[in-house]
């Protein structure tokens, strides 16, 4: 269940403004009904530029009712230059704070005053001009930028949190963390993940075989054994021991101390060493 | 406020007759069933007799029978079982509506075993319901095991397990189901029905939390999951959660008791519910197939709400339900079972689940009939989509979600 404030439940169970306005002088929509939540938020604003009544609708969550009811109150008699400055933190604030997964909730508050104020300004809204980065749920790089910039994200798990991207099939995730980078004037790329694991089988195999070659093999063969690769499935490295160490009571130690230690040194530290029947 | 429950797929209440059994196992009776002396050794007498009412309401033997923690327990120790008693196959059967002990356990074999495991979700009808041919057509020689629920918890709605057990034992293939929501809701002869594994937990039949049961066939060949002492021979170490296996052997009691209530009075209100709620409730659609189905469950889209919202509101009220929506699901998007049936996103969003129990009443059924309709109403009034000529739709908006 999800943790509310008093003052989201109290604009959810009692929303302020629910509805249309005939003849609005601004209209603003974003989301949809598959992305799970959408508002429509409906300005008539005065001859001084002033916001004189906002109403809205909206299909969501609570914390979506709640954010779009509070916005409807924070902006009624503000100019609109005034109201343009509204962010999604202010809207959060406002109802004592939302869940972290939840903060997407106060960034569509946001959009919709933006659309609704360009809407009656006659302008383009400057945020859908952006790349789309997140195909699900629609969301453009400079949305990303500017939730990143003005809630300080530190990852992605909250840029998804924020604004919704990365959140459906995943697909966008490296690029979301390359905008994150890029945002946060990270110019050196991030370590790249050297955990062996991202080995392909093939690369795999052939660390297995040259180390086999390059050290286990002369080892061996020093005391009159040998060793022979049969197979590499996952992480298990089938081999056969040949000559003496192939009737020698020590070779299963061998094979263990000796030969796994090493794979698991210089190739992969997960690979295990079994010999084949 | 007095508070409806009709979320028993989630868990049930513990009947008072289960307490009452356990309570002395709790002070008096506290002995380890494996000691030697007689003040354990008769808590271990209880610990057998518990193991006899379990076998009896599924028609097994009690030494088929071992107690786990938890269904998903039940369900990890099967799957990993199978593919460490064959090694060499690497297929695994499932289907894209598998509670998350199953799905995600699939998912994850790979990291588990070391191994590449080729996984096989089957898809299913719009009505939720299993594709039986394409079920066939999915076996092949290197299929170690095939993990089928009985029953789904979102919707109820019901497997052909007989005949897909037959059809995996005609092949040599390990069969395993996990039947949480079905034990103690519907008839379960294992007798008649070749299964290997069965999965099943206490608390969604009137038992306590923390005690499940793995049903493993005898001759199955099986592979412990949990390894320590000699407990349930050799099968699953550690100390008998006495108590609540005493609880689980009365709560099997009792459901094999009211199997028959189960299936005409809980059925009745179930119904009465449901044709109620979707005769007064414009633009709600069941989802599940109508008759394949527990008794107990109803799963119905509301569209053009959010989940979220309508269990809140229902809060307010006491009435405790649940919802596959976004908002719920723990993610951005519907519950995998929503989306694997293909319902519409523009109902997808507003289900709501509700399930019943011998508990509950026709006054609570009315109470939830005159409750929920106006609710829908109000957040429709409010939704932009509900009254808009572009249903679904707003301008401007390119959301491609993947559950569309």
């Amino acid at each position: 269940m999800w943790e509310y404030t008093d003052k989201v439940r109290d604009h959810f169970m009692n929303p302020r403004n629910v509805g249309e306005i005939a003849n609005a002088d601004g209209v603003g929509e974003v989301g949809s009904l598959a992305c799970g939540d959408a508002l429509k938020l409906f300005l008539k604003v005065d001859d001084n530029d002033r916001i004189v009544e906002a109403k809205f609708q909206t299909f969501g969550c609570a914390s979506a009712i709640a954010s779009s009811s509070a916005l409807t109150e924070m902006i009624t008699g503000l100019p609109l230059d005034e109201a343009a400055k509204v962010t999604n933190q202010d809207i959060a604030e406002y109802l004592g704070g939302l869940p972290k997964e939840k903060m997407h909730c106060s960034v569509m508050g946001r959009e919709a005053l933006e659309a609704a104020i360009a809407n009656y300004r006659g302008i383009p809204l400057p945020m859908a001009e952006g790349e789309v980065v997140c195909e699900c749920f629609g969301v453009t790089d400079l949305e990303v930028k500017r939730a990143i910039e003005e809630n300080k994200l530190q990852s992605v798990e909250e840029i998804t949190n924020f604004t919704k991207a990365g959140g459906g099939c995943g697909k966008c995730l490296p690029r979301l963390e390359e905008i994150l980078r890029e945002a946060r004037h990270e110019t050196k790329p991030l370590i790249l993940d050297q955990r062996p694991g991202r080995l392909t089988t093939l690369q795999k195999i052939k660390r297995i075989e040259e180390l086999l070659e390059r050290e286990v093999r002369p080892a061996l063969r020093k005391d009159g054994g040998d060793i022979e690769l049969i197979d590499v499935d996952g992480d298990y490295v089938i081999v056969s021991l040949r000559g003496a160490c192939g009737t020698c009571k020590k070779s299963q130690t061998t094979l263990k101390e000796y030969v796994e230690k090493k794979l698991r040194e210089q190739v992969l530290d997960t690979l295990i060493v079994e010999e084949g029947k | 406020m007095n508070t409806v429950y009709m979320d028993n797929n989630a868990t049930t209440r513990v009947a008072p007759e289960v307490v009452e059994v356990m309570l002395p196992y709790y002070s008096e009776l506290y002995g380890n069933p494996s000691s030697m002396h007689t003040f354990g050794g008769q808590v271990g007498r209880v610990v057998e007799e518990a193991r006899g009412k379990i076998a009896s309401l599924l028609g097994a033997r009690p030494d088929e029978i071992i107690f786990t923690s938890c269904g998903t327990e039940s369900d990890s120790t099967a799957i990993l079982s199978a593919l460490q008693s064959f090694p060499e196959k690497r297929h695994i059967v499932t289907t894209r509506v598998e509670h998350p002990a199953v799905k995600n356990l699939c998912e994850s074999l790979d990291k588990l075993t070391g191994h590449k495991h080729r996984i096989t979700q089957l898809p299913v009808n719009s009505d939720g319901t299993l594709d039986l041919a394409l079920y066939e057509e999915s076996l092949g020689d290197e299929t170690a095991i095939v993990s089928a629920m009985w029953a789904n918890n979102e919707t109820g709605v019901i497997f052909p397990i007989k005949e897909m057990a037959r059809i995996a034992k005609s092949r040599g293939i390990l069969f395993h189901t996990d039947a949480v929501q079905a034990v103690g809701k519907i008839p379960i002869d294992l007798s008649q029905v070749p299964i290997d594994f069965l999965s099943l937990s206490g608390h969604k039949l009137h038992a306590p939390k923390g005690i499940g049961v793995l049903y493993v066939r005898k001759g199955t060949p099986f592979v412990p999951f949990i390894i320590g002492g000699h407990q349930e021979h050799g099968r699953r170490g550690g100390t008998e959660n006495v108590a609540s296996i005493v609880g689980l052997g009365k709560a099997c009691e009792l459901a094999a008791r009211q199997m028959h209530a189960e299936n005409t009075k809980v059925k009745t209100l179930r119904d009465k519910l449901e044709n109620g709620l979707l005769a007064t409730i414009p633009s709600s659609l069941l989802n599940g197939h109508k008759t394949m189905r527990l008794p107990n469950t109803t799963n119905i889209s509301f569209e053009y709400v959010e989940g979220e919202a309508i269990l809140l509101h229902l809060d307010r009220f006491g009435i405790c339900a649940s919802s596959g929506s976004a908002c719920t699901s723990g993610s951005l998007e519907p519950s995998h079972v929503m989306r694997a049936m293909g319902v519409p996103f523009t109902a997808a969003h507003g289900s709501i689940r509700l399930s019943l129990s011998v508990y509950n009443t026709e006054a609570e059924v009315d109470f939830v009939l005159e409750k929920l309709p106006p609710i829908i109403a109000q957040l429709r009034e409010m939704s932009p989509f509900w009254k808009s000529e572009h249903r679904g739709k707003t301008g401007g908006s390119q959301c491609k979600c993947s559950c569309s």
